[in-house]
This record gives structure tokens, sequence and C-alpha cells, in this order.
């Protein structure tokens, strides 16, 4: 049974269609990588996937919750997959622990209190629990990230979706948040990434997805995507 | 002939200069209010509400507002409403500072991130909770110190409601002028007062600029 169904997805941007009819269906817990040029799509394809973007055909499916543009369905639908940001988008208004607990308060109305040991449970997750009280513009690009992580995870998600997550950190910071990642693969958690990280796809990920043009161009898992490129555009983009 | 001294002169227009400030307050408090009311309609998702908002803003922003005093008070009597001058005054002056208000709200609401939007809506906020828990608290803070910048334009735009024959400060110069003919002393006071309005006003809203902007720090 797969836990995300993306079924002829097609996307246009007034005459340009960027993505052209894509089928992936994901397992629960499976880590997937989406890779390919800046252009390809796959930042859409996640985008599509929480309703951040509306989609002109085909389906997407979400643990039974399907994609639709209402509120009512947009609402079931995010509350069953989260989703980082390369800009992390912490609430500059909110201490790290507000941030944590703010929507779990408004979307699901759960007592300050309980709100509260989940976010202490989440940022002690990653690392971040005695940034309780800080603000977000006090703390580094990766411990924001960290943050955000723990903003997606206190809302119990079935999946997450991470968009190039790591691309808008000092390289000494994406490790910190990698880690953080990897533990979460570790732990059975659903995730797909757009990535410019190869190595850590090629470590942690059960498969890979490489996107060209709007289309699914190759997929599989990383040894036979790294290793073995079918099609000259993988082989290019990988460089080998 | 009557003598008049500098103090009967400042006296009288001081007098006159609480109808400035009653006028200022109310149509500051009025046009908030309609401001808001119009800001909701000009960001909300109803396009007829964004289409009428935003045709009011223009309306209102694209005329002379001695015309807006002019079409209230003669206007309204040619249609056999008998309209006194303080009523008009006061309804001319809400109806243009809502215009202004709902436009540098407006401003102020889309000066928040896109990504604020995006991280609201993907832990699963609706329209409304966005608004009242992410974007209002953040664009709240950006637009103090305009909002209290544009007072005082307000504060000006009261001069106006003299040509109508509301006696504020404005009118009791022309008529102090006309009993004493001292135009340079009455018109000087005149002018004194308003700075002495404005002036706190001004530095007030590059302070509280300053205050909220420290470091870029939002909280």
């Amino acid at each position: 049974m797969s836990l995300i169904e993306i079924t002829e997805v097609k996307k246009r941007f007034g005459d340009n269609e960027v993505l052209k009819g894509i089928n992936i269906d994901v397992a629960p817990g499976e880590v997937i990588a989406i890779i390919g040029k800046s252009g390809s799509g796959k930042s859409t394809l996640l985008r599509c996937i929480n309703g951040l973007e509306t989609i002109d055909e085909g389906s997407i499916q979400v643990a039974g919750a399907q994609l639709l543009p209402d509120e009512v369905h947009l609402k079931a639908l995010r509350l069953k997959v989260g989703m980082i940001f390369q800009s992390f988008n912490l609430f500059p208004h909110h201490t790290v622990g507000g941030n944590v607990m703010l929507s779990q308060m408004v979307v699901k109305k759960t007592p300050k209190a309980e709100a509260e040991a989940m976010a202490r449970r989440m940022l002690d997750r990653v690392g971040l629990l005695h940034k309780f009280d800080a603000y977000p513009d006090e703390l580094s690009g990766g411990q924001q990230q960290r943050v955000a992580i723990a903003r997606a995870l206190a809302m119990q998600p079935m999946a997450l979706l991470c968009d190039e997550i790591t691309s808008a950190l000092d390289p000494e910071l994406v490790q910190e948040v990698l880690a953080v990642v990897k533990e979460l693969a570790r732990e059975g958690m659903t995730l797909l990434m757009v990535t410019h990280e190869m190595r850590f796809a090629r470590d942690v990920c059960s498969r890979v997805v490489f996107m060209h043009q709007g289309r699914v161009h190759e997929i599989g898992p990383p040894e036979e995507v790294f290793g073995a490129p079918k099609t000259a555009e993988l082989r290019q983009f990988l460089g080998v | 002939m009557i003598e008049f001294t500098t103090w009967d002169i400042l006296r009288n227009l001081l007098l006159a200069a609480r109808w400035t400030v009653v006028l200022s307050l109310v149509s500051f408090a009025g046009g908030g209010l309609l401001g808001a009311a119009i800001l909701v309609l000009r960001i909300g998702r109803g396009r007829w509400g964004r289409r009428l908002a935003k045709g009011y803003v223009e309306l209102f922003q694209g005329t002379p507002l001695l015309m807006q005093l002019f079409l209230a008070f003669f206007g309204l009597a040619l249609f056999g409403i008998d309209v006194p001058a303080w009523l008009a005054a006061g309804l001319a002056l809400i109806l243009w500072t809502a215009s202004f208000l709902a436009e540098i709200w407006r401003g102020c609401v889309e000066a928040i991130a896109r990504g604020q939007w995006e991280a609201s809506a993907s832990l699963g906020m609706g329209y409304f909770q966005q608004m009242r828990w992410v974007i209002l608290p953040q664009a709240l803070k950006i637009a103090v110190p305009p909002t209290v910048g544009f007072s005082v334009q307000v504060v000006k735009g009261t001069a106006l409601t003299s040509i109508i024959g509301f006696v504020e400060l404005s009118k009791a110069g022309t008529i102090v002028t006309n009993a004493t003919f001292q135009p340079f002393t009455v018109y000087g006071f005149v002018a004194l007062i308003y700075f002495a309005l404005c002036f706190p006003l001004s530095q007030a809203s590059r302070i509280l600029e300053r205050k909220l902007n420290v470091a870029h720090r939002n909280h």
C-alpha cells in the first residue's frame, strides 16, 4: 500500500508546462531523493504534493487524503504531510518554542501544556531544547532549519517534504541538518527530498528520482541511478 | 476701534484649535475603523470585494479632499439633506482618511514574505488563522510608523474644512484676522499651533520606526 500516490500529474504556468505527467508511488518509510537541473520541475512537484501549487491534471493522494483546492481538503492533506523550506520560514515574532507550539494550538486545538510538552520533545529530538526561549534571529541558519523540522514534526505528519533544505546554509552548517534528517529516516519517517547533496542521497535514500524537463527521466535505487545511469541526460547531470 | 492684545488673538486661536484636535481624532479613529474594513475586503479572497475596495481607494485618493468636502456639504444639500458643517467635515475626512490608511496597511500586509504564508499553510492553517496568528502580528509592527506619520496629514487636512464654514483653527485665523487686521501675527500663530500639533507626531513616527526596526528584530 502506497502512502503517497502521484498519478499522471500535469502542471502548467501559462504556456509553460513544468510537469508533464508524473507518476510516483511512495511506500511508507521510503526515503526518496529528487534530483535534477533547476527548471526540471522538482520543486514544483514537491510543492504540489503539499497543495502549495494547484495541479492541472492527474491526482495526488497522501494516505487517503486527496489533493483538492478547497480549504477543508487542503487542511486534511497538510495534516498528513509536513514541509520544510529552503528559507526556513520560521515565524520571527515567536520564540523557538512558540514556533513549534503555534500550529498545534491553532490547527489541532491542542491545549497549551500539551503543545508545550510536544514542542520540548521535538526540540530535544533536533538537539535544540536549550533554545526554547530564543527568537529565530538569534539562531544560526542550521539551527533555524532544525527548528523548522521540529515545527513540522510536532504536527505528527506521516511524511515530510524537504525542499532543498540545506541550499541556503553555509557549508559547515549543512551536516547538522542532514544528521537530523538521517536520524528521521532511520526512525522510519517517509521523506521526499529535493536535494543537491548527492552523497547524502546515495547514503540515505531508498530510491532516487531524476527529473528532466518535467518528466521522471530515471528512477531507481541509488546504486543504480548513481552507479549505472541509463540515459545521457543523467550521465551529463552527474558529470560522469 | 477696539485694540486686541496678542493674548486675545492667541486665546481665540487656541480655543478654536480644540476643534482641530477633535476633528483630527474623530477622522483618524473613524478612518481607522473604516480603513480596516476596506483592508479586509482589499486583501480578502472575494474578487468583488477586492474590486470594490480598490475602486473606493482610487476614488478617494484620486480626487482632492476639497472636492469631497464640497460634495459632502453642498452636494447632499441638493438632495434636500441638510448637513451641518461639522458633520460634512467629519464624514469627508473619515472617508478620505480610510482610503489612505487602507492602502498603507495593504502595503504592510503585502510586505510579509511569501514564505510566511507558505509555512503557515503547510502546517494546516486556514486563511483566517494565517492572518490572525502569522501575518497581521508582523504587519502591525511595520504599520505603526507610517500610520502615525499619516496622522500628520490628517491634522493638516482638517484645515480645508474651514472652507465649508467649520470653525477650527484655520477658520478662526480668518475670523480673527478680519477683526484685528493683523494677518501676519494671526497666521503666524496659526502656523505655529499646527506645527506644535504635527511635530510631536512626525517625531513619534521617526522614533517608532527606529525602535521597531532595531537590527531588523521582529519581536
